[in-house]
């Protein structure tokens, strides 16, 4: 392979995983979000109690984190193919990721909006502020730095899982690093995935955690 | 006037009914600050919660101005706890806004236009001595001027009544010294109806007019601050006094 095939391939391979991190956090945000302020409100000490909804949805959702991600790519296959018409490459990565993601996204969502002080929560009460309000601006933006935290979080996880959608033929970096560095013991491309794999990890963990530094006021 | 008549709260326990407030009665006139004193347990708590529509009583009323406020159905509710401010122990600014946007905040709630209280935010700040803080974050005050953005902020909305809970409980005794004068400075100046609920000797003495003792969920004795602590009938207020131990 020449360099210039070398870094088509692996620019390729970069792009491919940037489409796919992009598009299965926004996917997953997209469901994942409203998910987890609806597991909050509805608590049993949460702002609309509705408790019958909300062990549903907590069910569905540990059902959902305790299959074993890989396992849960390949259940998803059939559903993949109906959906976005294809169980190979990006479109189908996205999906499986996305799906895989969404009840995480919904806990990360939870746990940073229960983080939020119940005491403060009962001072705006009595100040007047209707349900709507304290979601909006009191739990939702006291909770701001958190929920940005998650999304990287959500987007590093995401990196490891769409390496490993790779082993599926998924597309991007992983799919590069397994077919060369694995099958064909080309060991150069794998680690120059692998690299690349690390500084996308880099990127997000420093760019992320730079703007939540800024706009945290809480310390 | 401020009239609290016949309240009652039972909660239900693994023990039975527990009766935390008994049918307690309290006449607040305008511009009076009066303090609720009793130890851990004795229902203070319960009021508070109570009063500031936390928590609904079973039984009785909270009148201000002829209009009983446990009547409020949902769309009158905001008004209605307007009209009571409420400075609780702590934690209770909001961390992501600065001094000013707290102070004004209870305010945006009903308009959200903020630039017309501007005046109004500014004399406040000035009336709790925080002017040059406006831009600060709670993270970045002692406990005491956070304890002063608390207060500002419940002033905000020109309550009917002023509810403290604890309100020095949290703080050292010179800073405990220094919030209990703005505490008297702003009855002054505001002509506030003030209500302190603590367990501090010390607050009711040195800032209340008036003092009720409550235990067991029963308002045990009232009147002048004077007359009780030098004339003390119960023998809960004489414990509390360290009069008897």
């Amino acid at each position: 392979m020449t360099n210039s095939q070398l870094f088509e391939l692996l620019s390729q391979g970069f792009i491919d995983t940037c489409w796919i991190i992009l598009g299965s956090s926004f996917v997953a945000y997209a469901f994942g979000f409203p998910l987890g302020v609806l597991i909050t409100l509805t608590r049993k000490d949460g702002l609309y109690p509705k408790p019958v909804l909300s062990l549903g949805l907590n069910r569905v959702i540990n059902v959902f984190r305790s299959v074993p991600f890989y396992i849960l790519v390949v259940a998803l296959m059939p559903l993949s193919r109906f959906v976005v018409g294809t169980s190979l490459g990006i479109k189908a990565t996205i999906f499986s990721l996305s799906v895989g993601a969404i009840p995480f996204v919904a806990r990360l969502v939870e746990s940073a909006l229960l983080e939020v002080d119940q005491d403060m929560i009962e001072s705006v009460i009595t100040m007047g502020a209707t349900k709507l309000q304290i979601v909006i601006q009191v739990l939702l933006r006291e909770a701001l730095p958190q929920l940005i935290q998650g999304l990287s979080i959500t987007m590093i996880m995401l990196v490891g899982y769409s390496a490993m959608a790779g082993l599926m033929g998924g597309g991007g970096l992983g799919d590069i690093a397994i077919r060369y560095g694995y099958y064909r013991y080309n060991y150069t491309i794998m680690y120059y995935a692998l690299i690349i794999l690390i500084v996308c990890v880099e990127f997000i963990q420093t760019t992320i955690g730079w703007i939540v530094r800024k706009i945290d006021k809480r310390n | 006037m401020i009239e609290i008549k016949g309240l009652s709260k039972r909660f239900s326990t693994a023990n039975g009914t527990l009766l935390a407030l008994d049918n307690v009665n309290l006449t607040l006139e305008k511009g009076e600050l009066v303090g609720i004193i009793g130890m851990s347990g004795a229902g203070k708590t319960t009021l508070l919660r109570c009063l500031s529509l936390l928590e609904r009583p079973d039984e009785g009323e909270i009148v201000i101005d002829h209009l009983n406020l446990l009547d409020a159905r949902d769309d009158r509710m905001r008004e209605y706890r307007q009209k009571i401010g409420v400075v609780f122990q702590g934690n209770q600014l909001l961390k992501q806004r600065n001094v000013y946007d707290n102070i004004v905040f209870p305010l945006t709630l009903k308009n959200r236009k903020k630039d017309e209280y501007d005046e109004r935010i500014k004399q406040l700040i000035e009336l709790v001595g925080l002017t040059g803080k406006e831009k600060s974050y709670p993270s970045q005050l002692s406990g005491g001027q956070k304890q002063r953005v608390a207060i500002a902020r419940a002033l905000a909305s020109e309550p009917d009544l002023l509810l403290f809970d604890e309100p020095t409980s949290a703080l050292d005794s010179i800073t405990t010294r220094a919030l209990l004068e703005l505490l008297k400075e702003i009855h002054l100046k505001t002509q506030a109806t003030i209500l302190i609920i603590t367990h501090e000797l010390s607050v009711v003495e040195k800032v209340c007019e008036k003092v009720v003792v409550i235990d067991g969920g029963q308002f045990i004795e009232e009147g002048k601050v004077s007359d009780i602590f030098n004339n003390p009938k119960h023998k809960t207020t004489r414990l509390l006094l360290g009069l008897e131990d």
